[in-house]
């Protein structure tokens, strides 16, 4: 699709747009609707937006595989990471009220934490999906020649 | 709604049905809107509309864009259809009303979240104080059935290249 100029300069306008929306839904999601799974998924929607208008190779220079198979890895693990650190303190696991100093600071602290841990895998794992995706059909498209 | 739902069935032509997938879910995302819960319509719209269109077009770049026309049309599968139909109906008879203050999805633990969730979280959102705090390990089972999903999908489909090198090398 890298011929179509109107797609190309509207996808540029669009995509910073859509991240900034996509940290917005995540870091905003214990005052508005929203949270870490729609935030991952905007924010996927702009890598993948920008794989349609540039092509697959050039989005994975951006976001390497390798990069994006750690997220994946990372956002379960600080979600899991932080009950065991709320277990440190003598609280049950996935408890976030000793996290700070009052109980509800100490939520926030936790939801806020744990729905960063969900964003960052949510994304991954849906750009890392349309990646393989994609990249198969390149594939066989080489296996044709 | 029903009217996308009879399009998808009849037509052939899988890239058109692809796209009224699409716009059904853009559709069930307004109906959420209109029941109040921002929440779900949010997520329908950005999973439904937005991300599992793409990968069902990613999934139709692999294969043909027309459906296979059936050979023969049996009567029994309409009759499955018909009788499950039938008794879904007729198990929603007996549903409370929508937004019956007696019905029991209202009695058991929602009053106690909505009373407590904002005094004890200082949440302003009820639903994810509810989803991060309250079910905090239905959610931790959540992220982890995306992570093992994405998993799934890259032992499956991924590094089919280093395999293939591997392969050679090896013979």
């Amino acid at each position: 699709m890298s011929h179509h100029f109107v797609i190309r300069v509207v996808g540029k306008l669009l995509i910073p747009f859509i991240l900034l929306f996509g940290l917005y839904v995540q870091f905003h999601g214990d005052f508005g609707p929203g949270g870490g799974f729609q935030a991952g998924v905007i924010f996927a929607s702009a890598f993948v937006l920008y794989a349609l208008i540039y092509g697959v190779d050039k989005a994975r220079e951006i976001l390497p595989d390798d990069v994006l198979r750690v997220g994946i890895a990372l956002g379960v693990l600080i979600f899991g990471g932080t009950g065991v650190v709320s277990m440190l303190w003598g609280a049950p696991y996935l408890d976030y009220s000793p996290l700070a100093s009052t109980p509800s600071a100490g939520q926030h602290i936790g939801i806020f934490i744990v729905e960063l841990g969900v964003g960052i895998t949510v994304a991954s794992v849906m750009v890392t999906l349309f990646n393989l995706f994609a990249r198969r059909g390149g594939d066989d498209e080489l296996d044709a020649e | 709604m029903t009217a996308t739902i009879f399009m998808i069935v009849r037509l052939h032509n899988l890239f058109a049905v692809v796209m009224l997938g699409g716009i059904y879910s853009l559709l069930a995302a307004s109906m959420f809107v209109v029941l109040d819960a921002v929440d779900v319509a949010f997520t329908e719209a950005a999973v439904g509309a937005g991300i599992s269109l793409v990968l069902m077009l990613a999934a139709l770049s692999l294969t043909k864009t027309e459906e296979k026309v059936a050979s023969r049309h049996g009567i029994l599968p309409l009759l499955v259809v018909l009788v499950t139909g039938a008794a879904l109906i007729y198990g929603t008879l007996d549903m409370p009303h929508y937004g019956d203050p007696n019905a029991p999805i209202q009695q058991h633990v929602a009053p106690t979240y909505v009373a407590d969730a904002q005094a004890k979280t200082t949440v302003p959102n009820v639903v994810t104080a509810v989803l991060a705090s309250y079910r905090g390990y239905d959610t931790l089972g959540e992220v982890v059935v995306i992570f093992t999903a994405g998993v799934g999908v890259m032992l499956l489909l991924g590094d089919r290249r280093r395999r293939r090198r591997r392969a050679e090398g090896r013979e």
